[in-house]
């Protein structure tokens, strides 16, 4: 069966490393923070100003300044720092941030990423998304395999507006796990349980390639 | 010196259409609420506003949306807002997206007297077209410029009489940088004290930024997603 979003999720948390400080994006991102596997400490980062962010508030302990970057409600835990937007996205782009993960409409076979506009239809604007290409040295993109009109969103080329180029490292999907190829080409590394390759290859349009040592995520 | 001024509106004097002015705030978090309630109760239009984010259909910036106050909006996402995305595709309302760092850095040049910088955001996309690019160390990275602002208005926790501001948690985010920036700044805070009230050790905003300041009227604060943990049964 196909991974649903907290599999993904899951999964990602996989390559949390004791002391990072990681940075998640809305949505499957976000949801990372549950599956920090024992015994590993990481510090989340959000680009509105905070790191060392906790869990949500106990209902009735919410405070209104203090939020993540997807506006929601949230605490922090011992060790935590405020800080203003500038300082903030100085820690990303000077790379003191070890991991992004983050969501995307498209990504391509070289690893461009577009997440933050379709022309005529949506345009909610790129938030942090662009510094956070921009400079993160690791890259994961959680993503659903195909659109809601079932297309391949694992592209040769990006249809839309880009956010970035050539910095995707790793895509998790509900399907499977996969590396950009330095050279072009998404090369799958792990497979969801119970998902056969010829299904994964049928909705990925970009060029795939399959090595013999596909293991299958746990 | 004397900056305290005593109400919204004698704060936001001056302000006038056509005019481009900063709001503080990420989302509604750490928004000068007052002083946009106060704008959006005048009839100043025309105006380019740079802020993170654009409010939402009833509240912050979202006000001065309806009314149609602004003619341009310089921002990083406006996702929460409808009106602001029907305005902005039938080509009411002139929009600049840029990186939310970007932003950032641009407005602390302002007020930093620096014109411009270099940064990796936006490199290969839309963002970078007509503007200067430049290789450093085998990568690529974008000019980026300061920005031309008339008036600065943010958001603190505490102030005194002297202009220092000290933000709370993460109602921080662009006020520091923006009231750097402002020609004039103006500053709307929760508690208003005599100057030596505040530890100057806690200071995040020198006063010598700050040319108005007042203690707001009333601050409603509100959560745009509220998300909790649900008790535990004992």
């Amino acid at each position: 069966m196909a991974l649903d979003k907290n599999g993904i999720a899951k999964r990602i948390a996989k390559e949390l490393q004791n002391g990072y400080y990681v940075n998640l994006g809305i949505g499957i991102p976000t949801l990372v923070a549950n599956y920090v596997p024992e015994g590993i400490t990481v510090e989340f980062q959000s680009e509105n100003g905070v790191l060392g962010m906790g869990p949500f508030p106990m209902e009735g302990e919410e405070d209104a300044d203090l939020i993540n970057a997807g506006k929601q409600t949230i605490t922090t835990l011992p060790g935590a720092s405020f800080f203003d937007s500038a300082m903030s996205f100085a820690m990303i782009r000077g790379q003191h941030v070890q991991l992004t993960v983050l969501g995307a409409m498209e990504v391509s076979e070289n690893g461009d990423i577009a997440n933050w506009k379709v022309p005529g239809k949506m345009v909610k604007g790129m938030g942090g998304a662009m510094d956070l290409v921009a400079s993160a040295e690791n890259i994961i993109v959680a993503m659903m395999h195909t659109s809601r009109d079932g297309e391949s969103k694992l592209l040769p080329e990006c249809t839309l507006p880009l956010t970035g180029i050539r910095c995707v490292k790793r895509i998790v999907t509900e399907l499977g796990v996969l590396d950009i190829h330095p050279e072009g080409g998404f090369v799958l590394r792990e497979l969801a349980p119970g998902v056969t390759i010829e299904e994964l290859k049928s909705k990925t349009s970009g060029k795939l390639i399959i090595p013999d040592n596909v293991v299958q995520i746990e | 010196m004397n900056k305290v001024v005593r109400n919204v509106d004698e704060a936001i004097r001056g302000i006038e259409p056509g005019m481009t002015v900063m709001f503080g705030g990420f989302g509604l978090c750490g928004i000068p609420e007052n002083c946009i309630a106060a704008l959006s109760k005048t009839e100043i239009n025309d105006l380019i506003c740079i802020s993170n984010n654009a409010g939402v259909d009833d509240f912050g910036l979202g006000l001065l949306l309806k009314k149609k106050q602004i003619r341009k909006m310089i921002s990083s996402y406006v996702g929460e807002n409808k009106e602001f995305e029907r305005q902005m595709l039938i080509g009411e309302l002139e929009v600049e997206l840029i990186p939310q760092g970007t932003l950032a850095e641009r407005c602390r040049a302002t007020g930093a007297g620096i014109p411009a910088f270099y940064t990796p955001a936006g490199f290969g996309t839309e963002v970078a077209e007509g503007k200067e690019t430049r290789e450093f160390n085998g990568k690529m990275y974008v000019m980026e410029q300061r920005f031309d602002v008339d008036f600065a208005v943010v958001k603190a926790w505490k102030g005194d009489t002297a202009g220092n501001l000290i933000y709370k948690a993460t109602a921080r985010n662009f006020n520091p940088l923006m009231a750097m920036a402002g020609k004039i700044t103006i500053a709307e805070v929760e508690e208003l004290v005599p100057a030596g009230e505040l530890d100057p050790n806690e200071i995040h905003t020198p006063g010598i930024f700050v040319q108005r300041i007042f203690q707001g009227e009333k601050f409603e604060k509100r959560i745009e997603q509220r998300t909790v943990q649900q008790k535990s049964p004992a």
